[in-house]
């Protein structure tokens, strides 16, 4: 590329979004890969981090380490006052209350505390859990478990060729049995956002309560669970720039109360005897054992990067990124996007002719574009186009207009190598 | 396009799994079975007759990516007419190969010297193993459909 392009892609946007200035934040993304500057569009697996996060997670381990709500001592109230400050910032970030953010290890861990918990404790044979063909496979795995474990059956709302959910086809399968519906906010296989505000209301409307999957629309939409209305909301704080091994299930306070524990252990527990143990109000009652400390004092710092940036500035900015990726591809010949929902996130899923997504995968990697090749862990959405695997670029805040110009031009090179 | 890249997909590869040899069902069969990568997907089935202790036919069907299924084209031809105790040979040869051990004898790998390059892909090595471990399976009597986790 001439200087001269080059330097007419750095000036910030109009909408004073720069990309460019956000990038400089994230120490992973100045690297060379393969000899060639890192295209990283594998974001919807996880993100890169930026300094205040990498910053944070030193400050605890190099200040603050300590166990949380037991030492009294400087550094246990230290870190036991930033743990809940860290559950504060989350419960802002949803529009929630901090008692209804329970820690866990991921989204996989949320889902599975709701479904093991909530589930087991009001799901009875013959009751009915309701999902969506756009599950990633962990919004799928745990009903299904849960379904054995209680004799409820697990029932699949379609979607249609352009990935979003059949409304008419959600509602036929809505009755007095459906005890649950769970649901992604946004596809990670096809980046559709499913209307979660609509489904809640129809569901709580035939007296179902609903878990909403975040995973993939935390660090791309504004989230209000109170606007949304759902029971449940879980997502994981490495897709949304913060550390691996963090998540968070939101759940309403008066169905938190009533739920049983996940998994027993220290600091779920109001005492301890060996003929009766009392557990601990929530969100505690759901903590078993010493918590993801320095996670969640990484997940908090991620939330204050992404809440100064302003998550609807973010939105706009990769839309723009989604908008030129998809016209940038659709000019490649032999290219088909697959999903062309109305509403979609910045995930572009896409198949080449004659071209197996692994080998465009590792073509890519070697131009430094790296992308994910596969099912995405969500073989029914796959094997509902018929296709065994896509190739899937998945865009940040920090992708700019020129990691989608090299995708494209390693996309040709491609083409070239196979044709 | 890299050194690497161009050596990885060199033109006998694509050439293979652009128009895999060997690419139908046999039957009958005297042996056949399923080979199955559940982190990417791809599946091959091999079909073998065997004449005594030599492979007479060899086939394959499914597949996924080109080194899998160039990998399983060019093993189907290679294997054709050679006795088992040699098809064991030259599967440890090409393991040897696609794993970054140096092949105890490169000539007689032949054509299948090609896949040398996915020593440098970790990532791919199991797609170039997949159709040999599925063959192997087969001619040790196996019913069970093999898995590369």
């Amino acid at each position: 590329m001439s200087a001269l392009a080059s330097v007419t892609l750095r000036l910030p946007p109009v909408s004073g979004y720069d990309p460019w200035r956000v990038r400089a934040d994230f120490p992973a993304l100045r690297q060379r890969v393969h000899g060639r500057p890192l295209v990283y569009l594998d974001n919807a697996a996880t993100t890169q981090k930026p300094q205040p996060v990498l910053d944070a997670l030193l400050g605890f381990y190099a200040r603050d380490c300590a166990n949380v709500h037991r030492g009294l001592h400087a550094l246990s109230e230290r870190a036991s006052r930033a743990y809940e400050d860290a559950r504060a910032a989350a419960a802002r970030f949803l529009n929630a209350a901090p008692q209804e953010i329970i820690f866990t290890g991921g989204a996989t861990e949320a889902i599975n505390l709701a479904a093991q918990s909530f589930g087991r404790a009001n799901l009875r044979a013959g009751d009915e859990i309701l999902i969506s063909a756009l599950e990633h496979h962990s919004n799928i795995v745990p009903w299904q478990m849960l379904a054995e474990q209680t004799g409820a059956r697990l029932r699949v709302a379609p979607i249609d060729d352009r990935g979003e959910i059949i409304l008419e086809g959600f509602e036929r399968l809505l009755s007095a049995r459906t005890r649950l519906v769970a649901v992604a906010h946004v596809s990670n296989a096809l980046g559709t956002v499913n209307p979660v505000e609509q489904i809640t209301r129809l569901a709580h409307a035939s007296g179902a309560r609903v878990l909403v999957d975040g995973a993939q629309a935390a660090p791309h939409l504004k989230v209000d669970v109170r606007a949304l209305g759902c029971d449940f909301y879980a997502f994981s704080g490495h897709k949304l720039y913060g550390p691996t091994g963090i998540g968070v299930l939101y759940g309403k306070s008066e169905l938190l109360e009533s739920m049983p524990p996940y998994q027993g252990g220290g600091d779920m527990i109001r005492s301890v005897t060996f003929e009766k143990t009392l557990y601990n109000d929530p969100p505690h009652r759901f903590e078993a054992g010493t918590p993801p400390i320095a996670g969640a004092i990484g997940l908090a710092a991620a939330i204050e990067y992404v809440e100064g940036l302003g998550l609807e500035a973010v939105a706009r900015h990769e839309h723009e990124l989604l908008a030129a990726a998809t016209a940038a591809l659709e000019r490649i010949p032999g290219l088909r996007i697959i999903g062309a929902a109305r509403r979609k996130a910045a995930v572009l899923s896409f198949v080449i002719e004659g071209v197996h997504p692994h080998d465009v995968a590792t073509i890519l990697d070697q131009e430094g574009v790296a992308v994910r090749a596969g099912h995405h862990c969500a073989q029914p959405v796959m094997e509902r186009f018929g296709l065994p695997a896509t190739t899937r670029a998945s865009f940040a805040l920090y992708n700019t207009c020129e990691d989608v110009d090299r995708l494209a031009r390693a996309l040709r090179r491609v083409r070239e190598i196979f044709l | 396009m890299t050194a690497a890249l161009e050596e990885l997909y060199q033109q006998l590869i694509v050439d293979h799994s652009r128009r895999p040899r060997n690419f139908r069902k046999l039957e009958p069969a005297e042996r056949s079975l399923e080979g199955f990568n559940p982190l990417c997907g791809d599946r091959v089935r091999v079909y073998v007759n065997l004449d005594g202790d030599r492979i007479r036919e060899a086939s394959f069907e499914g597949c996924g990516c080109a080194i899998c299924t160039a990998s399983a084209s060019l093993m189907t031809d290679s294997v054709k007419g050679r006795h088992l105790a040699e098809v064991e040979r030259l599967f440890e040869a090409f393991h040897k190969l696609v794993t970054g051990g140096s092949p105890a004898a490169e000539t007689e790998l032949g054509k299948l010297a090609a896949f040398g390059a996915v020593a440098a892909y970790p990532a791919r090595v199991k797609c170039a193993t997949l159709p040999w471990h599925t063959l192997r399976a087969a001619l040790a009597g196996s019913r069970q459909s093999v898995s590369t986790e």
